[in-house]
């Protein structure tokens, strides 16, 4: 498989990274390079495996339920662009 | 089956619907973090770090929004998946910190289960129907955007980001808007039950996203357009009528459906659509590799089921078949878990359970109707409705006083047993004050009593009438009877 | 006498202890040594008034009989750590200016322990390198040198800063990451020693994600030792991270031993990839006769699906990191570029573009694709069904022994801009650190000679899951037969 322009720029749209014409043109035989190096994985007979799910064999631990966290708006907004009277402000957003 | 058709201009058609429901699940903290979950709090004050998806924060699952959604699965008899595991939605909003929604697409808690709902003749559901639901797996709710208290900016607030909601996938089973009606009534009245949901749709503790397409009966389904956050019964049930209603007319125009995403606008009763153009959404679904794979034992299994209450149906053929309690009364004592419990308090403190129904279904209803008040707002609580009732019983109050007496435990939260020994209330039986009373009213009136004697024995209500009216009604009914009719005798 | 800035960890805490030096003097002797090494650009910011702060401490513990693990250790903290108060940026523009409220599980215990901190260093942007060429912050320059020519060389990556200031004496010891061979291909190329433990040993809560299923914390050091007294201060389960290990941290610092007596040494024969240089295959087979000497026995063993490991690897590692990397939006903290007239969407698009380096955006490109709907199985399912492949060969080869032992790198550290052109053959960089990440199993590299140009060539091995103390124990024992002693001849 491999990737053209219109691809590059419809993953360059979904992964919300404004890209140029110049830049695009530079990706499409990087990002074609790459894929064509990993698509040796299609080699690799894996009919009877299970892909891997946790690297070392260990169970998800699950937490009591109480509220041991929050109440800290101050550390929550320290580094905001746009603190606006405890809420992050981004531009309106039109639904 | 429904028998619900549209009537469109080329013959019938059929609609078929599907349920997404969204139920925020009750529990004291998020799902992956410590942040509280209360409701109305001040702006971005139930915030973790985690939440606010700060660099390198990380999530922890909450074992009680797990336990909670077992439960639901099991209060529907679904299977319980001992090996499920956390997916991440990849998308851009500004109510989604980390740029993902966990969820669970792939291997979901809950899997197949099922919902009975009532046969209800008058809205058209001829018989009882199982309403078949595909899956429940656990997600993160989003944060909240505010848009109109700036000129060119939203707020985000995200206190709501990161609670744990339940999402009850139906199948295409549901084939009106009272089919699809009733199954958001049972779903939330079984959620409610269970406790895993308060199913307050108001404060969009449960909200629905609502499939509809349509086809000509028979043949294969239509495409199916999917109404997002609608929040009550109602709306559910407008937005298929409307949905179900454009479609035809599209259709039958030469159109096609588009699958797409709208919204209902609860002002007009029509729907729209969201987004003209849908970015091809591609959610680029993947394993959260933050999370390990989630196995439950089987002992967590088996404590989930025995902490569930009894059901309602359960409940409603135990009603019937043990207490002797009528249908009707039964699905209505049934119906909400907030009368089933206040009822049961009743007889858990000794009243006599049809006496109790009937009680409960005529004047407490009849009163709380009155004042505008549910069911657990009532002035009276069950411990002195069944010390009522036990009055009535033993004879203490009349069925005209305890109605009286009620009226004042309304007022006044008193207990009746109070209220009756200080106003005096109680009915008496002491034959020798009655029999004095009527033989002073037999002596007032001779020519009635002279009718009497003579034959017209309808008389005797007014015999009754005066003696109790002396008697401030506080007479035993049948003690008066009695006597009145020794002393008629004679 | 020995220069301070010589000692190691193990030296400081003794000398400090046994009352040969304060901890103030250990802290001014660095804290002048990274002022004076801006020429490496090996740190971010440099943080001398929290050095001087932790030795004050230091010195007033000892005074009161209340010393601890690393009282008077001053030490580097890898920009990748969020540390309260301190500006956190992974090496990348999106990020400049934020300053935690919070400290990384890592950082804290190491705190907790005593040490100091002597700055925040430089990196990869976002982790992601193998030169420390797309650091926002400019190039690290490695302290070393090919003789007779000043062209600056290639620190390795992603932790090119740790490994460059511990190589040039700036710090004793520094934490690492390590995702594909991040700590351990830097200290090959420096001449230091680095150890990458068993995945879920070391919290990832507070270092900044790029690979989830990968990343991992280890330290950094001049010598064995010196890992181990550091490991044993960061590693340890942390409830705030579901995939931390429940498991106590064993004393390893106490139970090192070079002596290899009854263990097998493994060596896959799979590593011997074309193109090699004669050096590292000699290298490789002096460390072979070395740990034989050891008391080791060798056996050959094969890892059958060692060639597939780099394209899984920049097949999940990619996917997992377009999805960590969202949460740089411009919204809740960093940069946030708003165009006039901007939509939100716009404002994200334009943040990004802005804010993420030319290789990070090509990993975030090529993580988006391979999850994207239709390619997912193909690409990523894929990926993750040969990763257990890959781990599989790992058990297989450890019921026929104990260890095994491979070179670090394929090559000794190249020139800066060598390789920067072609991303791919910077890729290849990672062959032998690749496998052992996918695996999640504990692996350190150990300085083992030189090249024929005079710059440091490391030998790696790796241990069966939670075996640090093998792997810490086998490099020992190439260490006390290697006798490297090289350093870096001082131009900065």
């Amino acid at each position: 498989m491999s990737v053209d322009h219109a691809t590059v720029r419809k993953i360059a749209s979904l992964a919300r990274i404004a890209v140029s014409d110049a830049e695009v043109e530079a990706m499409v035989p990087e990002l074609n390079a790459i894929l064509g190096f990993v698509e040796q994985l299609g080699e690799v007979d894996t009919s009877s495996v299970q892909p891997m799910t946790a690297v070392i064999p260990n169970t998800l631990r699950l937490r009591e339920d109480v509220v041991s966290d929050g109440n800290i708006r101050d550390a929550v907004l320290a580094n905001a662009p746009a603190p606006e009277h405890g809420f992050f402000g981004v531009p309106k957003v039109i639904e | 089956m429904s028998n619900y058709r549209i009537q469109g201009a080329t013959g019938e058609w059929e609609v078929v619907i599907g349920l997404e429901v969204h139920a925020q699940v009750v529990s004291n903290s998020k799902l992956f973090s410590g942040a509280a979950t209360a409701f109305g709090a001040e702006p971005n004050t139930q915030v973790s770090l985690v939440d606010a998806a700060m660099p390198g924060m990380l999530p922890v699952p909450n074992m009680e929004c797990i336990r909670q959604a077992v439960r639901t699965g099991l209060a529907i008899n679904a299977e319980i998946n001992r090996w499920s595991r956390f997916d991440r939605k990849n998308y851009f909003y500004a109510d989604l910190p980390q740029g993902y929604q966990i969820s669970q697409l792939y291997h979901p808690l809950v899997g197949e289960g099922e919902i009975l709902i009532d046969a209800d003749e008058k809205a058209g559901i001829m018989e009882a129907k199982r309403i078949g639901v595909e899956r429940i797996h656990v997600e993160q709710d989003a944060g909240k955007l505010m848009h109109d208290q700036h000129p060119t900016m939203s707020y985000v607030d995200l206190n709501r980001c990161g609670v744990a909601l339940m999402e009850i996938v139906s199948r295409p089973d549901m084939r009106s808007p009272a089919e699809a009606g009733a199954y958001v009534r049972k779903l939330r009245a079984l959620l409610r039950y269970v406790g895993s949901c308060d199913g307050n749709m108001e404060e969009g503790s449960m909200r629905a996203d609502v499939n509809v397409s349509v086809r000509r009966p028979g043949e294969e389904f239509g495409t199916r357009t999917e109404t997002k956050n609608v929040n009550s019964v109602r709306f559910v049930m407008a937005t298929i009528e409307h949905e179900a209603n454009r479609q035809v007319d599209v259709l039958e125009a030469g159109g096609k459906i588009v699958q797409e995403t709208r919204l209902f606008d609860p002002d007009s009763g029509t729907t729209r659509s969201m987004r003209s153009k849908e970015d091809a959404h591609d959610y680029r679904y993947f394993p959260d590799p933050d999370l390990l794979p989630l196995e439950l034992t089987e002992e967590f299994v088996e404590a989930c089921r025995f902490s569930l209450p009894e059901l309602p149906d359960a409940k409603r053929a135990r009603y019937v078949e043990l207490l002797g309690i009528s249908q009707y009364n039964a699905d209505v004592l049934t119906a909400e878990v907030e009368t089933a419990r206040w009822f049961e308090k009743v007889l858990d403190a000794g009243a006599e359970a049809k006496q109790a129904a009937n009680w409960v279904m005529s004047d407490l209803f009849g009163a709380l109707n009155r004042l505008g008040k549910t069911i657990i707002e009532s002035p009276v609580s069950p411990e002195q409705a069944a010390e009522l009732l036990a009055l009535v019983a033993d004879g203490t109050l009349s069925g005209t006083l305890s109605k009286q007496v009620f009226e004042i435990m309304l007022e006044t939260g008193d207990h009746p047993g109070k209220i009756v020994e200080e106003r005096g209330l109680k009915q008496t039986s002491d034959t020798g004050a009655i029999e004095a009373v009527i033989a002073e009213i037999l002596a007032k009136n001779p020519g009635q009593l002279e009718q009497y004697r003579s034959g017209k024995e309808a008389l005797f209500g007014f015999f009754v009438g005066q003696t109790m009216k002396a008697m401030a009604g506080k007479a035993n009914p049948q003690v008066v009877n009695e006597l009145l009719k020794k002393a008629l005798a004679n | 006498m020995t220069h301070i800035t010589d000692l190691g960890v193990a030296a400081i805490r003794d000398g400090f202890r046994a009352g040969h030096f304060s901890a103030r003097e250990v802290a001014d002797a660095f804290n002048a040594n990274v002022a004076a090494a801006g020429a490496l650009n090996a740190f971010i910011v440099e943080t001398p008034d929290h050095a001087i702060a932790a030795a004050e401490q230091a010195d007033r513990d000892r005074a009161e009989g209340n010393l601890k693990p690393l009282s008077g250790v001053p030490i580097g903290m890898k920009d990748l750590f969020a540390t309260k108060g301190v500006q956190t940026t992974a090496a990348s523009h999106i990020l400049e200016g934020f300053t935690p409220q919070y400290e990384s599980t890592v950082s804290a215990k190491l705190w907790g322990a005593g040490a100091g901190m002597l700055g925040k260093l430089n990196l990869d942007q976002f982790a992601m390198g193998s030169s420390n060429e797309t650091s926002y912050f400019g190039n690290v320059i490695s302290p070393w040198r090919r003789p007779g020519d000043s062209a600056p060389l290639a620190p390795g990556g992603s932790s090119g800063g740790s490994s460059a200031a511990i190589a040039a004496r700036l710090c004793p010891a520094a934490t690492g990451t390590d995702t594909g061979g991040s700590i351990r291909q830097p200290a090959a190329f420096t001449g230091i020693s680095g150890i990458k433990p068993t995945y879920g040993r070391c919290s990832r809560w507070g270092i900044v994600a790029f690979a989830s299923s990968l990343d991992q914390a280890g330290p950094m050091a001049n010598d064995v030792r010196d890992c181990a007294i550091m490991l044993e201060n960061m590693a340890g389960f942390d409830p705030k991270d579901s995939t931390s290990l429940d498991l106590a941290v064993p004393n390893w610092e106490a139970l090192l031993s070079g002596d290899l007596t009854g263990k097998k040494i493994g060596i896959p024969k799979e590593y011997r990839v074309d193109g090699m240089p004669a050096e590292i295959d000699a290298l490789w087979e002096q460390g072979i006769q070395w740990l034989k000497d050891a008391g080791a026995e060798i056996v050959n063993v094969s890892l059958p699906h060692t060639k597939y490991a780099l394209a899984a690897y920049y097949i999940v590692a990619p996917a997992e990191a377009s999805s960590n990397l969202a949460r740089y939006d411009g919204v809740r903290y960093g940069l946030r570029e708003l165009p006039d007239g901007a939509g939100l969407q716009d404002m994200y698009a334009a943040t990004r573009a802005a804010g993420f380096g030319a290789e990070v955006k090509r990993r975030i490109m090529i993580g988006t694709y391979v999850l994207s709907a239709g390619f997912y199985d193909a690409y990523y399912t894929q990926a993750q069904k040969v990763r257990t492949l890959i781990a599989r060969d790992f058990d297989l080869a450890f019921q026929q022994c104990d260890l095994l032992l491979t070179p670090t790198a394929p090559s000794a550290a190249f020139a800066l801009g060598e390789k920067s052109a072609d991303p791919l053959a910077m890729y290849l960089n990672d062959v032998f650190t690749v496998p052992t990440s996918l695996a999640g199993l504990p692996a350190m590299s150990v300085p083992a000679g030189l090249d024929a140009q005079g710059l440091p060539l490391g030998l790696q091995i790796i241990g069966r899951a939670l075996d640090e103390q093998g792997v810490l124990n086998a490099g020992l024992a190439i260490e006390e037969r290697a006798g490297f002693t090289a350093r870096a001849g001082k131009w900065w």
